[in-house]
């Protein structure tokens, strides 16, 4: 049962199962160094998905259904902005305030639009894996999803933003120390903004890639707690694209091989695998303690006095 | 080193109660472009949703029902944050009281209420305690934030929960994924004739008025307070703020827990998925609404099942989808905080 | 002088923070080449106007010319580029970046970070001006002295043409301070102005040409410093002339020994070893004061003598018995009376003056676990009076001002009648009304014989109330002194660490 092809498949899967995550997680990995934790992530997932896959199918262009995706990701950050960065809100709340608000927006859309059709609406012509390697044994692993291969190519690149450009400077600064940014001369407010932008972007893209290519549809519970896997594997990951790979490839790879036990007739129930990655993240917190690299000055609106 | 400073001080008592008033003159003009999308007209909703429920008795009596559970939770969320400790899990502890709920209630067939409804409580509660400790113990020996580990949990139950409903509690006959109906005994009695109101609503008038016991009048209430407004300086004063929150945050889990019971003993009769239609996130929302007190909290609970109430006669006279009730809930909690925001930070001369 | 263009100047400056004037039509020009002391107490408004000239706060009145231009600085950023730098008291720097990147932080010169060309601007920077420190080391493992040269290297590194330095010797040892002078001096040279904020009438003489005094928010002097003298500054500065405090001569020690700390050991926050085996009595009826440049393990002493912390090692003893450590519970009990480093830490904010004022012997007002809110409030209104705390029982304690809220802290500690006082920073941050109050209960306790242990950054506040001395240095009690033969100097000397070993045999012997 366990070969190669197997293996290979398993790989593909947990790859594909991974892109969502990993592209939340890297959006929210780039927030939470500028010191916000963006609790508005799983509502942003699914109105993102909704507007792509609705812009998608109005405009028979799933490029079109990708920029609406992107563009409801910044929205929503920005709004999270608003109330978090500029009014100096409790991030908690006002992340989950943003959850509840988006996830609603989307519901109530979809039911206008939809009705109450019984079976999920889907799209005609959704996004189709990218097969290279073809006819090698590995092909199942690079048969992939243009979003999952950009989604690869983000690690590297979100890692050397934060570690070599300016701008990722300006980010860990701000996310450190904001008062000592704001003394150096850079816009504390200003670089919280644009990495809520970023990361929304990468929040929607993440939307997105579930309603315009995994499933090629929409339904109310697409998103199904993927935002909240995505804030675990930051945590998890110690705020490092590399590890947040690493965290969203060990759920991607546990849901994989629930599937695939299930598809191969294996009966457990599927739920103690899904719990499996919130379990473990709350082991690693557990044992990272007090030693967990917290960003200092994560939750910690900044505003001058006078 | 500055003779004065920017500081956080409540708005007068005036402004505080004109507060909430706004942000629901707020909330409501900006749903309004959402009504007018749905191709209604926004003060015939409005109708629909504050006053008409409000008119006859059938619906009063159904905003008691709903609010049940939201006064349960309201009060688990509130307590914990007065403690500063951010209890995202009420969700979660409620599906563990009522998973509970759901197992005892099979059990005790033929037992007096007198004896059986008092167990289900008590075992919801404990469930609900059990389901905080985790969360609550890296809180309080390592310091990992709550917020996250709770929110986690809370899947984790409903994992749990689904598992058992799909698994060895689906119904045989009707293979739906719902418990056995609990045992007659087990059943919270209704309180008024034609009415769905039940025991578990009484419970919800206990939790309102302990809240407020607890904060006015008892040592315990003023170290949970103390331990949530400053916690080195209450330690440094006496007050053993871990244990303190711990409790906080268990006292909360079970009261959450014991929400839970209401629903399967009082409403359902059995666990179904879903039993909480996020009931635990609403809590938040009216723990900070009603500025964790609690006559805030009771207002708020009624306020938002009177939206409740009202969105499904809304939904049903004028076709707006009842998530517009969810986007209510929502905008409230962002608008309130901002107005809230702008109102409480005063600048003040310290005194000489 | 007059006739030069000042590089600075700031006209009609007015900033009020609700009903409060913090800078009441302020003037000040600052010429090229001079450093400028800016004098007052703490809360006359120094640091308010300086915050206005770097762009952190926006005055309500008012203008500033900079260069015979007028400036709008609506931040810091705004500030840099007319050439204003700021070395805060409590220091700006990111502690997880290195020196390098602090130093280019915001005015890195492209979007990309190119190592070794911001390591080459940096060592270019430290050269010119004669400083060395590795660009490469991480900020968060330097001492307070490196910071600061880090933050005026970050100054310099923006081309500022005029340097503010916010209290810059109060983490400084007297010789630290000297160097700093120094190099002040030195930047004068190289055509800089410098404008140095302090409270201390002999740094004014030391380095400044010209002082400008601020009380309550209003210039009431500005001199040649060769042409004035401190009593005229501190006239100008306070209003009025200070009271010494004065010790009772008479007074007797009581060979009683009130507190023992035998051989304690800590780590800091970082795991770093902050307390060496401190080992010190402290007798009935005694000031001890313990010296020493901040960072040198006060803060953990303190905080594990207010069980705050628990330690590595070492045993604490009040009256002949031993103390649990890390429960502040148990020092309440043995009658330790605790005055925290940071009194926002000693007082909930949020709480009202009532609660601050008996939360922490609750017991006394609960019965069968409900508070007995009517003793509470007698007790309060009883402290209130005593203690003369500006405030009614049911003001929230953050509406206080420092002052008020030093006072909830000693009403709290000293109505117990303590056998040990642990006096940490008591006085930091108050004007010279409180500052007063405060000595004077403290010598109130140690007559009346509790042992009273002074720990202080301030060597002046040290000198005055102390009858004896420690020398507290990288976590270790480097040397003892008694009120009669304690010189600043040696002091000094030893709070700098370079010659400890032979400086405590000369002063034991």
């Amino acid at each position: 049962m366990i070969d190669l092809d197997f293996i290979a498949a398993l790989i593909g899967a947990t790859l594909r199962i991974s892109t969502p995550i990993l592209l939340a997680g890297l959006g929210e990995t780039i927030v939470e160094r500028a010191g916000v934790l963006n609790l508005g992530i799983e509502g942003t997932m699914l109105l993102s998905a909704f507007t792509g896959f609705v812009a998608a199918q109005l405009s028979g262009s799933l490029y079109v259904g990708l920029l609406a995706a992107v563009v409801t990701g910044v929205l929503l950050s920005l709004l999270m902005g608003l109330l978090s960065v500029s009014l100096g809100l409790n991030q908690h709340v006002a992340g989950l305030g943003i959850t509840l608000l988006a996830s609603g927006l989307a519901l109530f859309a979809f039911r206008l639009l939809y009705g109450g059709a019984s079976t999920p609406p889907s799209l005609d012509d959704s996004f189709q894996q990218i097969p290279i390697l073809t006819g090698t044994p590995l092909e199942p692993i690079f048969s992939q999803y243009g979003l999952t291969y950009l989604a690869l190519l983000l690690v590297p690149i979100v890692a050397w933003m934060i570690r070599r450009t300016a701008f990722g400077l300006r980010l860990r600064a701000v996310g450190e120390n904001p008062e000592a940014a704001d003394m150096a001369g850079i816009n504390v407010y200003r670089t919280r903004y644009v990495a809520l932008i970023l990361g929304g972007a990468l929040m929607g893209l993440g939307g997105a890639f579930l309603s315009l290519a995994q499933l090629g549809a929409f339904s109310h519970g697409i998103v199904n707690g993927r935002g909240w896997v995505a804030i675990a594997i930051v945590i998890f990951g110690n705020w490092q694209p590399m590890k947040v790979l690493a965290g969203a490839l060990l759920f991607g790879g546990l849901q994989a091989l629930q599937l695939r036990l299930q598809a191969e007739g294996l009966d457990l129930p599927y739920e103690a695998l899904l719990a499996l990655p919130y379990i473990l993240t709350i082991v690693a917190l557990a044992i990272a303690g007090r030693n967990a690299s917290y960003p200092a000055a994560l939750l910690k609106p900044y505003r001058r006095e006078g | 080193m500055l003779g004065f400073r920017l500081e956080r001080a409540p708005a007068p008592l005036w402004l505080r109660g004109f507060i909430p008033i706004l942000a629901i003159l707020v909330t409501f003009v900006l749903v309004s472009v959402l009504i007018l999308a749905a191709g209604a007209n926004p003060l015939d909703t409005f109708y629909q949703l504050l006053i008409l429920p409000l008119t006859k008795a059938t619906s009063r009596a159904e905003i008691l029902v709903k609010a049940t559970p939201l006064l349960l939770t309201g009060v688990a969320v509130a307590f914990a944050f007065a403690s500063g400790y951010y209890n995202i899990g009420a969700e979660g502890q409620l599906y563990a009281g009522a998973t509970v709920a759901a197992f005892l209630g099979t059990q005790l067939e033929g037992v007096s209420p007198l004896l059986a409804i008092p167990v289900m409580i008590l075992g919801g509660f404990i469930a609900g305690a059990l389901w905080a400790l985790p969360s609550a113990i890296l809180k309080v020996r390592l310091g990992v934030d709550e917020v996250v580990t709770t929110l986690l949990l809370n899947s984790v139950m409903i994992f749990f929960a689904s598992a058992l409903l799909n698994g060895p509690w689906r119904d045989p006959i009707s293979n739906w994924p719902q418990s056995p109906t609990i045992a007659a005994s087990a059943q919270f009695p209704q309180l008024f004739a034609r009415t769905r109101i039940h025991f578990g609503f009484v419970l919800a008038i206990l939790a309102v008025a302990a809240l407020w016991w607890v904060f006015a009048r008892t040592r315990f209430g003023l170290d949970v307070r103390a331990a949530g407004l400053g916690s080195e300086a209450a330690r440094f004063m006496g007050v053993r703020v871990g244990r303190v929150m711990l409790l906080a945050a268990l006292i909360s889990g079970g009261v959450a827990g014991v929400a839970g019971v209401s629903e399967v003993a009082g409403t359902q009769l059995h666990l179904i998925e879903g039993i909480s239609p996020g009931y635990g996130y609403t809590a938040i929302i009216i723990a900070t609404l009603g500025g964790l007190t609690a006559p805030g909290v009771a207002l708020a609970a009624l306020f938002l099942a009177l939206v409740d109430v009202g969105i499904l006669s809304a939904s049903r006279e004028l076709g707006i989808p009842t998530y517009l009730g969810e986007i209510i809930q929502a905008m409230l909690l962002l608008v309130t905080l901002a107005l809230l925001l702008l109102n409480r930070y005063r600048l003040r001369r310290a005194r000489a | 002088m007059s006739v030069m263009q000042p590089v600075v100047m700031m006209q009609g400056i007015v900033k009020r923070f609700g009903a409060l004037v913090a800078s009441d039509h302020v003037d000040l020009d600052i010429l090229p080449n001079e450093i400028h002391a800016l004098l007052g107490e703490n809360g006359a408004g120094k640091t308010t106007l300086m915050k206005i000239l770097y762009g952190l706060y926006q005055p309500d009145e008012g203008h500033i010319v900079i260069g015979g231009q007028p400036a709008r600085l609506a931040s810091p950023a705004a500030a840099i580029a007319h050439g204003i730098g700021f070395v805060s008291q409590h220091f700006s720097l990111v502690p997880t970046l290195t020196v390098a990147e602090n130093i280019v932080l915001g005015y890195e010169g492209g979007a990309l970070l190119d190592r070794a060309a911001m390591i080459a601007s940096v060592t270019d920077t430290e050269q010119r001006y004669g400083f060395r420190v590795d660009p490469n080391a991480l900020v968060r493992n330097l001492s307070v002295g490196q910071q600061q040269r880090v933050e005026i290297l970050k100054a310099l590194y923006r081309d500022c043409r005029v340097l503010i330095l916010d209290e810059p010797t109060a983490v400084l040892t007297p010789q630290d301070a000297e160097s700093l002078f120094e190099t002040l001096r030195d930047l004068q040279q190289k055509h800089l102005s410098v404008i140095i904020i302090t409270h201390k009438l002999e740094e004014v003489m030391a380095i400044s040409q010209r002082v400008t005094v601020l009380r309550q928010g209003r210039v009431v002097g500005r001199v040649n410093t060769a042409e004035t003298s401190p009593p005229q500054l501190a006239n100008l500065m306070v209003g009025r002339n200070t009271v010494i405090v004065t010790r009772n001569l008479d007074h007797q020690i009581s060979p009683e020994v009130a507190l023992t700390v035998d051989g304690l050991r800590a780590s800091d926050r970082r795991g770093v070893a902050a307390l060496r085996g401190v080992t010190f009595h402290v007798h009935a009826g005694e000031v001890v004061g313990i010296a020493g440049v901040a960072g040198n393990g006060q803060s953990e002493l303190v905080r594990i003598l207010n069980g705050m912390q628990v330690p590595e090692g070492g045993s604490v003893v009040v009256s002949g018995k031993p103390v649990t450590l890390g429960d502040p519970r148990a020092l309440s009990r043995a009658r330790v009376g605790r005055i925290p480093e940071d009194r926002l830490k000693g007082v909930v904010g949020d709480l009202n003056v009532t609660h601050n004022l008996t939360l922490e012997r609750i017991d006394d007002y609960t019965r069968a676990g409900h508070l007995d809110h009517k003793s509470m409030r007698e007790t309060a209104e009883r402290l209130i009076h005593e203690y003369q705390i500006k405030a009614k029982p049911y003001d929230l304690a953050r509406t206080l001002s420092g002052g008020n809220m030093q006072k909830i802290i000693l009403a709290r500690t000293l109505s117990q009648r303590p056998v040990v006082v642990i006096a940490a920073q008591p006085t930091r941050g108050l004007d010279v009304g409180a500052t007063e109050y405060v000595h004077q209960k403290l010598l109130e306790q140690k007559e009346r014989g509790a042992g009273v242990l002074l720990i202080s950054e301030d060597l002046d506040e040290i000198m005055i109330l102390s009858d004896r001395i420690l020398v507290i240095y990288e976590g270790a009690i480097v040397g003892e002194f008694s009120a009669a033969n304690a010189t600043v100097e040696a002091i000094g000397l030893l709070m700098a660490g370079s010659t400890a070993r032979q400086q405590t045999v000369e002063a034991l012997s």
